[in-house]
């Protein structure tokens, strides 16, 4: 291997135990993560093999898809399989040892939020969970990525995960956003150039002016939606924005441990000369405010432009785009802006931290929400939501007509009752626009926080720029 | 896990590029605490109207393909969530095959897990499958994977690559947490030393 090494090739080395002739490999798991769907078979079958789990200290678990965000799920979740999904988690959690945030904790909240929220995610790291945004966690330059329920259960046992290398690809995002151009605008559009199966194969490492000028909460955000892009996880090397945001939090390291830590995170970037092996570059000064039109995340255009024509892509995309404009009730040649929408979501791994709910209220800013929208933010944990209301954030938007909820996936995949009616459609903050995902036949146009309090003001898909 | 023996069977086709999981399985069905009967309910939005009748146009309700176990896919099969509800969705149905020119990552990885094999072709060997599942009832595939060959029903043969590891797995069931329990004084001094070394990591 080469000398120089790129941000992945140094975490995958500092975790590797072992390595088979054909790259197979045993992978130390430095954090795992855990939530009520993807776990109660991987339980199950520690308890019919009498394993335990490695590592309960390194273990956190928490309930967060199918949780309902109501006020009222403090008296119960009243749909029975929720209800015993939870309650299954409640009891692993205790019976095994783990970390875990039930349902009413204050500190409960969606699983990729509240890892970084109580310092259990840290640079250098690899962390895995039974969900696929776990790629959000890159953000802070630690390999993170979703697995399945089979490994989820083989991490349990043993703390580590077999795998094979991915390639190295590196995505340059050049210049400086413009007005109203936020993150989410920078992750759809890469996947809106590079397909989702660009990334296939690969770790994907952003870099460039515009990663850097991010927020450690914007970075999340990008890296969040390395998955959609194909890629087996998002990485975004640590910098003194990733320490400031860590420093001080419940799991961070403390005293001389965090200088320690601190000297080993500086380490902790691709060197110069280092290889990838797939190059994407693109010019930040010219990415807009965009919303997807289709089914799949790739389906991103400028909101100033118009529905495409399935004529215009090859063969088996065309089949694609006929199938999904039939779907989404959209025609070819139709203005983006003209689309009217009926719902708006916020929250998710998405967007649903504070900086979300605070650019929501800079774009409200004592508007409403348009008479007969359905309105939602759902903070994506108890803190969040805490410290909304301590900013006054949470009043102004339920003045401007917002519901107000509880912390939880919620409407992002519609596990829990916040599902969208057939043919409704939803402005949403979420990651993914796949058909039925919020609810069977429902419509989601994905965009950023901005772009769905401009669409929640007007009733229809909006440009943000001509509202600030 | 059951041992992947020689599959004969009908392959299905679903020319669709970027199946995802949330089409595989949707979410309502990821409530359960088991991993089986999940096959009543792949492809469910596809498969059935919304008051639970069979669409008759769908390929797996087609009589031809109801016993099928090969699915002969688009691009990118298997994208979206980690859920392994989808192979084990695809299992209960019956599948033990799936064929494209790619998957999404923890798919992939997913169908190994459970006894089923996920073969990545060329675009043009694809496509021939494809043809040849369109013909229905009496177009039989036979997939070996000991070989790494699937006879076509001219006779013909195409053949695959497959990681070697995953193929020694599926031909002899292996679990994989048999496997690394095997290693675990491997895993034991790989904890001590590199608790020596990121100290604030824990042990």
């Amino acid at each position: 291997m080469s000398e120089n090494k790129t941000l992945y090739d140094k975490i995958w080395e500092n975790h590797l135990i072992s390595e088979e002739d054909d790259g197979t490999s045993l992978l130390y798991v430095d954090r795992h993560l855990v939530h009520e769907v993807t776990s109660p078979q991987a339980f199950e079958g520690l308890r019919m093999s009498n394993r335990k789990v490695r590592s309960p200290d390194k273990t956190i678990a928490v309930p967060d898809h199918n949780v309902p965000t109501t006020l009222d799920r403090e008296e119960g979740i009243s749909n029975k399989e929720s209800r015993i999904q939870v309650e299954a988690l409640d009891k692993n959690a205790t019976d095994f040892g783990i970390n875990y945030y039930p349902v009413n904790d204050i500190r409960q909240g969606i699983v990729h939020i509240i890892g970084p929220e109580q310092g259990w995610t840290l640079p250098g790291m690899t962390i895995v969970c039974g969900d696929s945004h776990t790629a959000t966690h890159g953000a802070f330059g630690a390999l993170a990525h979703g697995i399945g329920t089979s490994e989820v259960e083989h991490v349990l046992a043993t703390q580590t995960l077999i795998q094979k290398k991915s390639k190295n690809m590196k995505v340059e995002v050049n210049g400086s956003l413009g007005i109203g151009v936020t993150a989410k605008d920078v992750t759809l559009s890469i996947i809106g150039q590079t397909g989702t199966a660009g990334g296939t194969g690969h770790v994907i490492e952003y870099t460039g002016s515009v990663i850097s000028n991010l927020s450690v909460e914007g970075r999340m955000t990008v890296c969040n939606m390395a998955i959609e892009g194909g890629a087996r996880a998002g990485l975004i090397a640590p910098d003194q924005k990733t320490f400031d945001y860590i420093q001080g939090r419940p799991h961070a390291p403390k005293g001389s441990n965090w200088e320690m830590a601190i000297n080993s995170w500086k380490e902790l970037f691709s060197d110069a000369g280092s290889k990838f092996d797939k190059l994407v570059v693109i010019d930040g000064n010219k990415i807009a405010p965009v919303v997807t039109w289709g089914t799949s995340p790739e389906d991103v255009l400028p909101i100033n432009e118009i529905i495409p024509n399935p004529n215009d892509f090859d063969v088996q995309k065309k089949q694609a785009v006929e199938r999904s404009l039939n779907y989404m009730g959209l025609f070819p040649g139709q203005k983006l802006e003209e689309v009217k929408i009926d719902t708006v979501f916020i929250g998710s791994c998405t967007n649903g931290r504070i900086e979300d709910l605070r650019e929501v209220a800079k774009i409200m800013d004592g508007k409403k929400v348009k008479e007969g929208i359905r309105a939602m933010i759902v903070p994506g944990s108890g803190l969040v939501r805490e410290q909304a209301e301590e900013e006054g954030i949470a009043q102004k938007l339920m003045e401007a007509g917002f519901e107000w909820r509880l912390a939880g996936c919620s409407m992002c995949l519609a596990m829990n009752p916040d599902q969208l009616s057939p043919q409704e459609r939803c402005a949403a903050t979420s990651n993914r626009n796949f058909e039925g995902r919020q609810g069977r036949g429902g419509r989601t146009h994905l965009m950023s926080p901005a772009m769905a309090a401009a669409a929640a003001i007007t009733g229809h898909l909006t440009d943000v720029r001509n509202l600030i | 896990m059951e041992k992947f023996t020689e599959v004969r069977s009908v392959a299905a086709p679903l020319p669709l590029i970027n199946i995802d999981t949330d089409m595989i399985i949707p979410k309502q069905f990821l409530k359960t605490i088991k991993r089986s009967g999940l096959g009543k309910n792949l492809f469910d939005e596809m498969r059935y109207d919304q008051y639970g009748n069979e669409i008759e146009d769908f390929v797996l309700n087609k009589a031809k393909y109801k016993n099928t176990s090969i699915l002969i896919a688009g691009d990118n099969f298997g994208c979206g969530s980690s859920r392994e509800h989808a192979p084990w969705a695809l299992l209960d149905f019956g599948i033990r095959v799936v064929i494209s020119t790619s998957y999404a990552d923890i798919f992939y990885n997913n169908c190994f897990k459970n006894g089923i094999l996920p073969i990545i072709l060329q675009k043009k060997d694809r496509d021939l499958l494809m043809d040849d599942a369109l013909k229905g009832s009496n177009s039989i595939l036979i997939i070996n994977l000991e070989n790494q060959e699937i006879q076509r029903p001219d006779g013909s043969i195409i053949t695959f690559d497959v990681d070697q590891f995953k193929k020694k797995c599926l031909l002899n069931g292996l679990d994989d947490i048999e496997l690394t329990m095997k290693k675990f004084d491997k895993i034991k001094s790989f904890e001590d030393s590199y608790s020596n070394k990121f100290p604030w990591l824990g042990k």
